[in-house]
Order: C-alpha cells, then structure tokens, then sequence
C-alpha cells in the first residue's frame, strides 16, 4: 500500500527524521491559513499517489498569499494520471544547495533489504542507474541483525559526505531502515534528500509503501488500505463492492480461473488469438459455490463484459463441487452473457454431466475453450 | 533418482489440525508418503488420521527421526514454525502458507542457508517425485514417472502443463513449485542445478511468470552450467505495470520483471519458449530427440 507523501513525512517525523515545516491542505482556504502560519515563500505539493508529479505540473512554488490562493486553486482541479487532487501539501521553502537521494527497499534478486543512495537526488532513480551508476551506492543488509551506524557512515563517505553532514546522513539511514523494519516496508525513500544553504539536511520528498502482506501486523494501516482505492477503475470498484478483488485489463472478455498462474496463462491465450481480457480474476483453490457467485456477479452486471470465460484445473478442486456452483449462479441470476466452461481434473466427469443438464458444454482444453469464447464475442458484437 | 525428494523422506506436518493440514496429510499419505507426525502447540497427544500429534518439532523429530516438514501455518505464526524446523535440524521444509511479509521469508532463508536446511516455497504447491512421494498440496492423478524435471513458481499452471505432459506420454523426475511470493527459499537456478546432477532428469521445464528476475538469472547459467535441455514457459504475457496478479512476486515494476524480458532471456541462450501451455510437450518432445 502508498502512502502520500504528507503521510510518509508523518511517520518519518514520529521516527525523529527531519522534515521541512509545513501542513496538508484540503481547501484553497486551508492551504491560505497554513502558508500565513509557516511564512511565504510555500512549496505546493499535490498529494497523488502515482509517480511524475513534477512533470505533471502538480509542484509549484509561491511567494504571495494571492499566489497560493491561485496556484492551490489550480493544484485542487489538476488530475494526475487520472487521478484527481483531494488534498495539497503546503510546506516552507528550502533554500536547497544540493540534491541527494537514500531509499531502503528489498532486493528481490538477493533476497535481502538494500540501502541506496546517491549524491546525485532529484532525479529519476532509474535514469539515475543508467546514466550514471557510478554514483549509486548499494548496501544489502542482514534482516536480522539490522543495520548497525557504521554501515551508513560507510554509504556516506561514499557519496562524499563529511564531517557533520556524514555524522546527520548516516543517522537519518539508520531511522530509514528502523521505517522499513518495524513498519515493514517495501519502500522508505526521500528524493531528494536536500542539503540546505545551511547546511542542514531535510527530507524535501518522502515516499513510504508497506508490504500488503503485511498489513495484519499494522493495523493502522490495514484500515487505511480498506478505504483507499488506488488506481482503480469502475469495473475493479464494483468488484470490490461485492468483496471480489480484479485486476481490469480493459477487454470484453471477463477471465475467471482458479491459481493465479493458470488465470495468466488463460489470458495469455486469449490474447494470442487476437482477444482481450476484461479482467484477470483468480477464485484461488477449493472455491465454493458463493464464492463463485460473487465472483461471477461483478462480470454478470457490468457491461463491457460480452463473455465469460470460466477455467477450472480440478486438482484438490472438485469438478462436480464447482459445475453445482456455476448451475447454481447460472439458475439464481438468470444471466443472459455467453458463458464458456473449461473443467477438468478431479471427478471432471460428473461436472461436465451437471453442467450439461443447464446447457453448458464444458471443454477440456484451455485453447479450445477460448476459441469458443471468442465466436461467442464476434457473434455477439 | 529424483532430486530432494524420494520414498524414504520422513515427513512432519507442522499445523495437521488445521483444515488444510489434516486434509492434506491424508492425502500424502494416500500417495504413499512417509507422513508420521503432525505437529500443533498445545494439541500434542491427540491424533489425526492415525498420525500422532506433537506439541514441538523436536519431539517429532526424536521419536520419529523426520527430516521433511510441511508447514500449514497460517501467516501470523509462520515465521516462527518454519526457524522451529530450521532449529530441530529439518533438512528439507516445504511452506505452502501464503501472505508470509517478506521480511520474516528473508530471514528464515537466511538461517536455513546458514543451517543446511532446503526451504521451498512460501505460497507454493510443493514438491512431487512421480511414484516416490509428494509433499505438497498437488492432485497426484496429473503427474507420472519419467524424465522431465519442472520448476514453476505457480500451482495450478504447474498442474496443467505436467498434465498436458503426462497426456501425451512424458513423464516427470521430480516437480517443484517454487512460490510465488517476491522471496523464496529455492529458485529456479538452484534446481536447475539439482536436475543437471540427476541421473533420471534429460530435460527440465521451467515455468515463470511476470515480476523480478529469476527467469533472466537462471538464463544466465543455462548453456555454462547447465547442459542439459531447457523448455521454458512464461505466464503474464498481458499484465499491466503496477498490477499485483495474484501473486505477491506477480508484479511488473517500472518496466522490469516484463513476460517479453524472460522470455527474450531464454531464447539468447538457446531456451525453447512455448507460446501457450499446451505447447510445452511437443517443444519436450523435440528437445528429447535432439
């Protein structure tokens, strides 16, 4: 889960980091009283959780009350790769001399947490990597013994760091990798991380994600992610107010499959004879037959969906237990949408039968299965 | 010869009173494995399907000299049942559980590397000698004995194509299911390893999906270390960037982990790549003959 960036800084003050002065708004008025209360000149944060913010228009800089109010104004009605700004972040301006960049986040590739960071802030961290590299510092680090402070002072000499600035940088990594442990996060970054005509050095940009995974032993944040919908769209809310979780893929073909490898691979098919999925939606092992029907129901009433492709891989599944919910949907909604069943594996047999006795033929193969999920389409466009 | 798995494993459940742990016990049992203990803290005593119940690994391991553990331990309590096995010396630990936070996986792979100890998966199937042993959630009826080794980081995908193999007359060695969450124990370099030094594997199928690098890093070693024949298959071809599929490792960030990269990685070293599932015997077939 994202966090915004007002909320990172949040969690990272808690933690004693050092962030620029500064508070959300959610009003042009509010965003007026903050900038009167901190002192002009104000940087004008919109608060989105999807990346290219800057290149978007969404930071701008402010140096009159009349200024904040326009510029706020037109922060609030902005939308940032669809999505729109609910709240701007009003913060005092930096005199900033230079830009570095530190991020904690996990290695997948080595199975360890890793520290970077670089003298080079401000940029994108992949353009950074490219253009670059030399100037990325990497440290993996043991996840069970954590990090211990002369590691950082290691990765802040090594970007160039001295004196007091090495002794703020590596204390300000070591509460980084506490964020990242304790919250367990997937990413603690700040870019940049400024060093100020002062000396000093603020966050001026947070990021923090935590693990979805791992929301159960946060429950703060647990709650947080029930009520936040990033990135979604109206087929992915609708299915997730039938307690259904889908992945849109913007098609008109609606792919039910149980192993989220299988489902994949269903698409995949799909697509190699020129289809497209409406969604990816995997019911997991073992499916019961509400569970089916919940499945279903998203994909019944939203429109764009033409078909449905259903495909089943019995293992520990039963074939007959899963053609008894499918019937059951099947004579509860009264639906009228095309449906395709692919059902094979354990007691396929009796499954195939039920379903035969409503008018469902079932496949066994997945490609003969799309084939005819595809006529149905064409068929009915 | 099969790789980590054979008849004579000794096999503890850790969680068997739990649904999916008494289930599942029964059928590994069923198959033919050497399941002879379960164990739940605080239900030692009892029984499930004859297999005796222990509170701890250590008493299993005692009384019943186990030295494979399956573990059905729901997320919350995982972490410290799998360094329980870790700890009583369990050389081969098989973690079916699902939604484990990577900093738990991250350390008990850690400790086992550091023990000598195998962890397959978390949020995997689990691992299948055809005619030997199964330890792991699989329906046993879709695999049969042969030649083939195959690592996949997905479960029901894993089913089919072992499947479709088994259809069309192929058997397999050994089949292991990787996990699919970002971390696992084994990965797909490591049992290409294991298979190039078994006598009965002639060829492995790797299947992978979108998210990280294992399929590009396994890649890497094929053709240097590996000499024997690769068939590869990739799922996710369509995934959007950003989008969780499924799985927890099933994830395209900031263009890298893409379908078309694995597969790119594959083909420059001479890996066969099946554009659907159904594919995968007939390039097995024709990597066999070559």
């Amino acid at each position: 889960m994202k966090l915004f960036e007002y909320e990172a800084k949040n969690v990272m003050k808690s933690y004693g980091l050092p962030i620029p002065q500064g508070s959300i708004a959610k009003s042009v008025d509010e965003a007026v009283s903050v900038a009167e209360k901190i002192g002009l000149p104000v940087m004008l944060k919109a608060q989105v959780l999807v990346g290219g913010r800057g290149k978007a228009g969404g930071i701008k800089s402010a140096s009159t009350l009349d200024e904040v109010r326009s510029i706020s104004s037109a922060l609030f009605s902005l939308k940032i790769k669809d999505e729109s700004v609910e709240s701007v972040l009003v913060e005092k301006k930096l005199n900033i001399v230079k830009e570095l960049f530190i991020a904690v986040t996990i290695d997948r590739s080595e199975g360890l947490p890793v520290m970077i960071a670089s003298s080079m802030g401000g940029m994108d961290v992949e353009e950074m990597a490219k253009e670059h590299p030399e100037s990325i510092v990497k440290l993996h680090i043991d996840p069970r013994f954590g990090i211990v402070p002369f590691q950082a002072r290691k990765v802040a000499q090594k970007i160039g760091l001295r004196e007091k600035q090495l002794i703020t940088f590596s204390d300000i990594a070591v509460k980084m990798y506490k964020i990242y442990e304790e919250l367990d996060a997937e990413l603690v970054e700040s870019n940049p991380l400024a060093i100020t005509d002062a000396g000093e050095l603020i966050i001026a940009d947070a990021r923090l994600n935590i693990v979805d995974d791992a929301l159960f032993r946060h429950k703060e944040f647990q709650e947080l992610s029930l009520k936040r919908m990033p990135e979604s769209t109206e087929l992915e809310r609708l299915a997730k107010s039938k307690g259904v979780r889908l992945v849109d893929l913007g098609g008109d073909i609606g792919v039910i499959g149980n192993g989220a490898g299988l489902t994949m691979a269903t698409i995949d098919v799909l697509t190699y004879y020129g289809a497209k999925a409406a969604c990816f939606l995997d019911v997991g092992g073992g499916a019961s037959a509400e569970e089916f029907a919940r499945a279903l129901t998203p994909l019944i009433e939203y429109p764009r969906v033409k078909a449905i492709l259903i495909n089943i891989l019995g293992g520990i599944t039963r074939c007959d237990e899963v053609a008894r919910g499918i019937k059951k949907v099947y004579e509860d909604l009264k639906f009228t949408k095309p449906l395709t069943v692919r059902l094979s594996g354990t007691n396929e047999e009796e499954g195939q039968r039920i379903l035969r006795e409503i008018g469902i033929n079932t496949f066994t193969s997945i490609d003969d299965a799309v084939k005819n999920v595809i006529r149905q389409v064409s068929s009915n466009r | 010869m099969t790789i980590l798995l054979n008849r004579e494993n000794r096999v503890v459940v850790q969680g068997i009173t739990g649904r999916q742990g008494s289930f599942h016990a029964k059928l590994m049992l069923e198959y033919g494995t050497k399941v002879l203990a379960g164990v739940t803290p605080g239900r030692g005593g009892g029984r499930v399907d004859g297999i005796p119940v222990y509170d701890t690994v250590a008493e299993a391991r005692d009384l019943h000299n186990v030295d494979t553990s399956i573990i059905f331990v729901p997320a919350i309590a995982a972490y410290d049942a799998v360094m329980e096995s870790i700890n009583e010396g369990i050389k081969l630990i098989v973690v079916i559980t699902e939604g484990i936070p990577p900093n738990d996986t991250m350390k008990f792979v850690r400790s086992a590397k550091e023990r000598g100890s195998v962890i397959i998966g978390p949020n995997c199937p689990g691992i299948i000698s055809p005619g030997e042993a199964k330890v792991g959630i699989m329906p046993g009826f879709v695999y049969k004995k042969g030649p083939i080794g195959i690592a996949s980081r997905s479960g029901t995908l894993t089913y089919e194509i072992a499947w479709e193999l088994t259809k069309a007359g192929i058997g397999q060695s050994t089949v292991i299911g990787l996990g699919g969450d970002p971390i696992t124990g084994l990965t797909f370099i490591d049992v290409l390893r294991l298979f190039e030094k078994d006598d009965e594997t002639e060829a492995v199928v790797l299947i992978g999906e979108i998210g990280g690098d294992a399929e590009e890093r396994a890649a890497q070693i094929i053709g240097k270390e590996i000499k024997k024949k690769v068939v590869a298959y990739v799922a996710g071809r369509t995934a959007p960037e950003g989008k969780r599929m499924g799985h927890a490792g099933a994830i395209i960030s900031a263009g890298s982990g893409t379908a078309m990269s694995k597969v790119k990685a594959f083909r420059d070293v001479g890996v066969e790549v099946a554009e659907r599932p159904m594919d995968v015997p007939e390039l097995v077939k024709r990597v066999l003959r070559r």
